[in-house]
């Protein structure tokens, strides 16, 4: 168990800053804080620009567009528009599962690109596009819409890339997306899952026709990337309950679900982060409210089922009792065979802008504490959101450079990091246990009563590995 | 109920289960797809003659290709310097990209800062950036040397590294006498290959430009982008220690990106030393394992006054010999018995196993190189390669596969696809079929569709684990590339014949 008081915390934000030259430290100063007991926010600043030279974790707006929002809509092709890179470095790296035949009904397991070459900077890409979408008409017949996913160099060299939009809209009867994600905008992904949100609203959703017998337990699942199929171990349960999912975001997503939504009664949003956006303008546009709902581990599951049962009446209040009783015999063995062996254990966590107050409480369910929390891109609201998971004197770390998060490993000597790939291999060098939670180390999925007991056993396996006795040679020891 | 604690299934049993298959036909109702004959049809149309001449028409978009942009190879090749940190000037999602790109691969960490450039650097430039990057990255992480390489946002607004260094030397954020090479590297420019070249250049540039060059005895070894640099260099060092042939590899990935769990995180471990890296110029003449990760390089040190050669990823019988040679040839040592002796070894393996390997059909993908490399194998072992691409490969590179293809009986089937992608090569396979294919993780979509079982050789290896860490370089990499290929034969023979009710099922093969 860590031992380190508040005081002791923040010497090592001090000592950790003096590394650093003094402009980019008092820049960092901000980033870095002591969780009081009581207050509103985390006490940190977010959601700013990254300092150049530190080796940040975070990526940019096209991730944010392309790897979160637009990339998973199974039925649709996404070009990566500009040169081939990043296409190439997040061709199916997401887990985003699907159902559906690949290159015929379903895409996302796919890298289309138009691999811009310096001609097309010199004289723009936008007849290569138009030329781009005609082919991919031809060659995927099945396919229902194109989205552009803008790489750095297209708003630069003032390609227009609307108004080929709309015009091959036309040519081809298809939805086309422009959007306008170049990498250099915004600090970090964040402003990327904005953007895309937007022309979901601009390009889908207000140009929609929809024709759709709706129910008075129509419900849509927002902002569940379906890694390793958690929105499906989600939906089950609202199912379970009596809810009727009309549409999935994006996570094994169609297009026609997302025209589909605005006739949903609820909205149910699981990355505020990413998708708050689109929430809002359908709450304001057509009426729908939206909750923010967590299916990591049953004390936040049973608690998300009830806040959603109670928007709709007697049956689906019912709906949500009976869901968790059943599940509760699984649980209460999953936790029986997991807990006494993570009991007392420590845990950081270092992702995007939820899961680590999103999985707090699901490492409380098996006996872990969080020392330590932090968030590559999340803005003030979700610091808001997440002081009422914290226990008093966790340290907080907004936009860390991989200096800093070493320093915190090695003081706070957590038994578990939660991070990425960039972070995995420099923790268990140093011996230890991580487990990635952006894309669950290729395990999965964790939502859901059915993912709780995969997230349960993953812990235990990294925590608990034979391996981590093996780190130090025994002439070293003692 | 599908999950218990007794058994938890994760997503590979879980969804099988019939509680989420009816789940799927519920949301499918919702999906509006088209319906099952008309997917069935259109997959049909793919596998055909028609789809093909569409495919192969196709002039402006790319689909699944086996390349990578340029800035990645300048990040691997600074890599292997010792104690250098790669410093890429430009949007950070770029290095987020590379860094996780080489770890997924390698398993290993991936150091490497970004100078964050954003609206404001769009506008005004990113000199700002690499002033206050260089001095950060240089007070928290200690390198001995930063490597500056661009990402394509600095390059499509022009930014001048060596200028901005030195404006941001003389600002002082890193000492004067602080070495930091840069090259440029356009990803709308050629691939990681290229940006391979140029990174070495780069370095070699800055550390001999104005220097006088003293000939001396030993040779440089430019290996080049490669997957398999752990295994591969270690091999190549053993070797050359073996002719007892003195040398230095300009660029020495084997310990980076393969260092230990012991409960210390190395950012810097092993590598080409800088003083070595300097010296390097005095060299009798530099050796590129490589063709196209040296295009523009080998030229460069020839009129340094070095003798050059270069080669096409050295692998197998014929392709070991001639590099052995040349080194001999060059140094002046001879190829020692030992060498001999595992020669014999390799082809002892060849002539046990060629049974197996006669006459089957491959198609094969990767890096141009080690396309060529892998090609010359096929063709020692008796083996048909039938469709060679290289999405990164040019002319002259389909040129060459050419003539390698009209030498031998083997090659009469065989066509060399430059420039291609992996959606040109499932049109092949569909309608030109093949027994086996080889090349990166990304072929297992062309084996899942095309039902043509892949043999892992290639970068990136992301779903298979610590195949980097074998040599397939020279004589003992060709046995372990031999072993990766019967592997998978034999394992098919077994698996049809169970296929075919048993028979043919034999115990020894």
């Amino acid at each position: 168990m860590n031992a380190m008081t508040k005081e002791d915390t923040r010497a090592l934000i001090g000592e950790v800053l003096e590394a650093y030259p003094e402009k980019s430290r008092k820049k960092r100063a901000k980033h870095l804080g002591v969780y009081e007991e009581g207050k509103t926010d985390c006490g940190v600043k977010s959601n700013i620009k990254s300092i150049p030279g530190v080796m940040t974790v975070r990526g940019c707006s096209y991730a944010g567009s392309k790897g979160v929002v637009w990339g998973p809509i199974k039925d649709m092709l996404h070009i990566s528009h500009g040169p081939v890179g990043c296409g190439q470095y997040s061709w199916s790296q997401r887990r985003n599962y699907a159902t559906g035949t690949t290159g015929i009904d379903n895409f996302v397991t796919m890298q289309v690109t138009s691999d811009f070459q310096e001609k097309d900077v010199v004289f723009g890409g936008d007849k290569k596009l138009d030329k781009i979408i005609d082919e991919l008409a031809s060659l995927f017949p099945l396919s229902r819409g194109i989205s552009i996913q803008s790489e750095c160099p297209i708003g630069l060299i003032g390609d227009d890339i609307e108004a080929v939009s709309r015009r091959k809209a036309k040519d081809v009867g298809k939805t086309v997306v422009p959007v306008r994600c170049e990498g250099f905008r915004g600090v970090s992904q964040s402003l990327g899952h904005h953007i895309a949100n937007d022309t979901v609203r601009d390009w889908v959703l207000e140009k929609a026709k929809v024709d759709f017998k709706d129910t008075p337990y129509d419900v849509a699942i927002i902002g569940d990337y379906n890694i390793g199929g958690d929105a499906w171990s989600s939906r089950i349960l609202l199912e379970e309950m009596g809810l009727r999912v009309i549409a999935q975001w994006s996570g094994d997503g169609s297009l026609a679900e997302m025209e589909k939504t605005p006739k949903a009664k609820l909205n149910l949003l699981h990355c505020y982060r990413s998708m708050n956006y689109i929430s809002r303008y359908m709450e304001e546009k057509h009426g729908i409210p939206w909750l923010e709902y967590n299916f990591f581990g049953p004390t936040q599951i049973a608690a998300s089922l009830r806040k959603i049962a109670a928007h709709f009446d007697d049956t689906i209040k019912e709906g949500a009792e009976r869901v968790i009783a059943k599940y509760q015999p699984m649980v209460d063995a999953i936790i029986a065979k997991y807990r006494p062996r993570l009991e007392g254990k420590t845990v950081m966590l270092y992702v995007g802008g939820l899961r680590p107050r999103h999985t707090v409480d699901a490492y409380g369910d098996i006996g872990m504490q969080a020392v330590g929390m932090g968030y590559e891109f999340a803005h003030n609201d979700d610091y808001q959101r997440t002081t009422h998971y914290l226990k008093d004197g966790t340290l907080i770390f907004d936009d860390a450079s991989e200096y800093e998060l070493e320093k915190f490993v090695q003081a706070l000597k957590p038994d578990l990091v939660g991070s990425g790939i960039k972070e995995k291999y420099v923790f268990q060098k140093m011996g230890v246990p991580f487990r990635q939670m952006h894309s669950w180390d290729y395990s999965g999925p964790y939502h859901g009563y059915d993912g709780f007991a995969i997230f349960a056993r993953d812990m235990d396996m990294a925590v608990n590995s034979p391996v981590w006795s093996l780190t130090k040679a025994p002439w070293k020891q003692g | 109920m599908p999950q218990s604690a007794d058994l938890v299934k994760d997503h590979a049993r879980l969804f099988q289960e019939p509680e989420y298959q009816a789940l799927f036909a519920r949301k499918s109702e919702f999906e509006c797809g088209p319906p099952a004959e008309e997917v069935a049809r259109v997959a049909e149309w793919t596998k055909s003659w028609d789809y093909r001449e569409k495919n192969f028409a196709r002039e402006a978009v790319v689909i699944n290709p086996a390349k990578a942009c340029q800035p990645l190879g300048a990040v691997f090749a600074a890599a292997g310097f010792e104690k250098t940190l790669s410093f890429v000037h430009g949007s950070q999602g770029c290095v987020a990209y590379y860094r996780s790109h080489l770890s997924r691969h390698f398993k290993e960490p991936t150091s490497a800062v970004s100078s964050s450039m954003t609206e404001d650097a769009a506008v005004f430039g990113g000199l700002a950036n690499m002033t206050e990057g260089l001095a950060n990255a240089y007070a928290l992480y200690k390198p001995g040397m930063i490597a500056v390489s661009t990402t394509c946002m600095a390059e499509v607004i022009g930014d001048d590294l060596f200028a901005f260094i030195k404006q941001s030397k003389d600002k002082g954020s890193v000492p004067q006498d602080f070495d930091v090479p840069f090259a440029h590297t356009p990803a709308f420019v050629g691939s990681h290959t290229t940006g391979y070249d140029n990174m070495i250049k780069g370095i070699l540039h800055h550390f001999w430009g104005s220097r006088e060059r003293v000939a001396g005895e030993s040779i440089n070894i430019i290996p080049g982008f490669d997957g398999y640099s752990v295994g591969n260099l270690r091999e190549l060092k053993r070797v050359l220690d073996l002719m007892g042939v003195s040398y230095t590899i300009l660029s020495d990935t084997s310990d980076i990106f393969d260092t230990p769990t012991d409960g210390h995180y190395r950012m810097y471990d092993g590598g080409t030393t800088l003083e070595a890296a300097k010296a390097a110029l005095n060299a009798k003449a530099t050796l590129s394992l490589q063709t196209a990760c040296s295009a523009k390089t080998l030229p460069w040190v020839a009129d340094k006054g070095q003798a050059t050669q270069s080669f096409n990823y050295p692998l197998g019988v014929g392709a070991t010999d001639e590099f052995l040679m040349a080194v001999s040839a060059l140094t002046g040592k001879p190829i020692p018995e030992a060498l001999e002796k595992e020669r014999g070894r390799l082809v002892d393996a060849i002539a046990d196993s060629a049974a197996y390997l006669h006459g089957k059909r491959f198609a094969l993908f990767g890096d141009p190189d080690q396309a060529i490399g892998l090609t010359r194998f096929l063709l020692e072992v008796g083996a048909e390669p039938v469709h060679i691409l290289a999405t990164n490969g040019d002319k002259d590179w389909a040129a060459r596969v050419g003539a390698i293809l009209a030498a031998s009986p083997y090659g009469k089937g065989g066509k060399a696809w430059a420039g291609k992608d992996l959606w040109h090569l499932r049109s092949l396979l569909d309608t030109e079929p093949v027994d086996f294919l080889i090349g990166s993780s990304y072929g297992k979509y062309l084996e899942r569709d095309c039902k043509v079982p892949l043999i892992r050789v290639g970068f990136p290896i992301f779903d298979r684990h610590h195949h980097h860490r074998s040599p397939v370089f020279g004589y003992q990499g060709g046995i372990n590339l031999l072993v990766k290929i019967l592997d998978k034969i034999l394992d098919e023979a077994d698996r049809q014949s169970v296929a075919a009710d048993g028979i043919s099922f034999d115990l020894t093969r």
